[in-house]
């Protein structure tokens, strides 16, 4: 992975048992590797080891058996405080520390790490303004006067703040409302696109998997590995039953949330204009063979509504009244699922690909969509897998 | 009410207010000293909350007379020894049990996340453990301090006292009303300069605390 700061995290044969040898382990021989800047969900139901698991890698709780390394160190090896100080840390709760200012707050560990007060300064300026928050407007107030929302900002800025390798995250949109945990999670994804970190995210929640993972590791209760992919090779080909039960049986739907409108080929338009003759538009419409519409667009290209064979009939100008409006138009970034939804509510189930302007690129299909569902996926491993005959099923 | 008196005895008023004044700090000082290192021991060992909270929990309730008749024949009459003894044995239970609640109000989440960034178990105690825990720990310094000025008058009864002096020895024995006014006035003066006191004590030293009943 080029152009990130983020370290390998590699766990080999871990093992936790709570109690002795006799004990069911709450881990269960773990093996599996996180490249450098990725992040890696662990998902599951609860008692599955997820936060055990995450907890092992800053050495808040002690693996049993295995090694847990980042990059070429074995944590176990390695002093505790001092591995903590650089591994980020966010949790659900947040656990901003009330009797310290947001800016204290986020200059804890660059504190601990004796940074000079200058640099200190500096660094949370930069912080408090990539995650969005006005530094002039919030460094000098208390955690307490700050919304749910504010405060995992300051958690994460608190956890950025010493520029560590690998972060791990434990459910830390899990408190906020839905409305806002989207919002949240955009922002966050936005963040790693320029931080680049190492992050293990733990979360019981199947779609905030697929949305924030490169990779996903499905565990099962008493610890173990069900499945280790990406979120496409997961939702194509599950792993086992547990996996299929687990992702749910809109397995098909999510898949689509994965793609976007650009991954498609767009079917070119026949676009009409007000005023041009009707037996030249036939002739455009005979040659296109998918399509049975045409599109009126105005002078800036922005769609105005279909025209069918019918209205296209006799000769003489088109007649713009003719025209039925209400196409669905989707934007290049819109997910698969968002525009299948927009263009099962529309009669004509063609969508309208505009540019930022509201002109038009092209159209998609239903049926383009649906193709996308069948074409192989490419696992982790870099292999390419037919979607198994689960996948179609459902 | 014979002002003239007041006037007359202002150095002697002025003297034992002094002496209130000090035989309540020393109480305090003394008393938290001890509560403090008593929590950290239970912080320690959990097991030991049980036994020490019940034995101040005696101490608490041991009348206070009977404590100076136990002690008098050890420490002797007019001995400060002999009275501070007994205050601090009265404070420990308050800020005892204040010093442990304030520590058990610490979030979990707090104390995770000051794990998880690396601090280390005293830097965690003395830099996020013990400030958070302030505010609780401020009122029970509050509470105890108004108790003891109440409770410095008793020691008159060996010779000390305060301004309890001037309602047992000279209001009390005397059948002088003015000077018992001016010992309970005065008292109840001083508990309530404590009070504010600690209450302003508690907005400087926890502004974060004190925003919150604001927003």
């Amino acid at each position: 992975m080029q152009d990130t700061s983020g370290a390998v995290v590699a766990f080999e044969h871990v093992t936790k048992r709570y109690g002795g040898q006799d004990a069911a382990p709450a881990v269960d021989d773990l093996s599996l590797v996180v490249p450098a800047g990725e992040v890696c969900v662990l998902v599951g139901p609860s008692g599955c080891g997820k936060t055990t698991s995450m907890k092992m890698v800053n050495r808040l709780i002690e693996p049993t058996s295995g090694r847990i390394l980042i990059g070429d160190d074995d944590v176990m090896r390695l002093p505790a405080v001092e591995l903590r100080r650089r591994i980020g840390y966010v949790i659900q709760q947040v656990g901003l520390f009330p009797h310290l200012t947001i800016g204290d707050n986020v200059a804890v560990v660059p504190k601990l790490l004796r940074w000079k007060g200058p640099r200190i300064r500096e660094r949370v300026e930069e912080l408090l303004e990539l995650v969005g928050l006005e530094p002039a407007q919030y460094r000098d107030r208390y955690p307490n006067e700050l919304s749910g929302g504010e405060r995992q900002r300051v958690g994460v800025a608190r956890a950025l703040a010493a520029d560590p390798p690998v972060m791990l995250m434990d459910e830390p949109f899990g408190a906020v409302d839905p409305i806002r945990r989207d919002g949240l999670q955009n922002e966050f994804l936005r963040l790693q696109k320029r931080v680049r970190k190492t992050i293990i995210f733990v979360t019981h929640d199947v779609d905030e998997a697929i949305k924030m993972g490169d990779r996903i590791a499905i565990l099962q209760r008493g610890g173990i590995l069900a499945q280790y992919d990406t979120p496409a090779a997961i939702l194509a080909n599950p792993a086992s039953e547990f996996v299929e039960r687990f992702v749910g049986a809109d397995r098909g739907l999510k898949r689509l949330s994965l793609g976007r409108v650009h991954d498609l080929d767009l079917i070119e338009a026949v676009l009409v204009r007000a005023g041009e003759q009707r037996a030249e538009v036939r002739v455009r419409l005979d040659r296109a063979e998918e399509l049975t519409y045409a599109l009126l667009v105005d002078e800036r290209h922005r769609p105005l509504g279909w025209i069918d064979q019918g209205d296209l009939r006799g000769d003489g100008p088109i007649d713009p009244s003719a025209a039925t409006p209400g196409a669905p138009t989707v934007e290049m970034e819109t997910t698969l699922r968002d525009a299948l939804s927009a263009l099962l509510g529309s009669s004509v189930q063609l969508g309208v690909v505009v540019d930022e302007r509201g002109g038009v690129m092209g159209l998609v299909s239903v049926d383009a969509i649906g193709e996308r569902l069948q074409s192989p996926v490419r696992a982790a491993d870099g292999q390419l897998h037919e979607v198994g005959e689960a996948a179609s099923a459902s | 009410m014979d002002w003239g008196w007041i006037v007359r005895n202002l150095d002697e008023i002025g003297q034992r207010t002094l002496e209130h004044v000090l035989l309540t700090v020393i109480a305090i000082v003394i008393g938290f000293a001890i509560s403090f290192v008593l929590a950290l021991l239970i912080r320690r060992m959990s097991w030991l909350e049980g036994p020490i909270i019940g034995v101040s929990g005696v101490l608490y309730a041991i009348p206070s007379l009977a404590l100076f008749a136990f002690l008098v024949p050890f420490t002797g009459i007019q001995n400060p020894l002999t009275a501070e003894i007994a205050l601090v044995s009265y404070t420990i239970l308050i800020l005892l049990r204040n010093i442990l609640a304030g520590l058990a109000s610490v979030p979990r989440e707090v104390i995770e996340a000051a794990d998880g960034m690396g601090y280390t178990p005293s830097q965690r105690l003395w830099k996020v453990e013990l400030p958070v825990a302030l505010p609780v720990i401020v009122a029970g310094l509050r509470i105890a301090t108004v108790t003891i000025i109440g409770l410095v008058t008793v020691t008159a009864l060996i010779g000390l006292g305060g301004l309890g002096y001037l309602i047992v020895d000279i209001g009390y024995r005397r059948f002088f009303l003015t000077a018992t006014l001016v010992g309970s006035v005065g008292a109840v003066l001083l508990a309530v300069i404590a009070d504010r006191g600690f209450v302003l004590l508690q907005g400087v030293l926890t502004p974060w605390a004190r925003r919150r009943t604001e927003g």
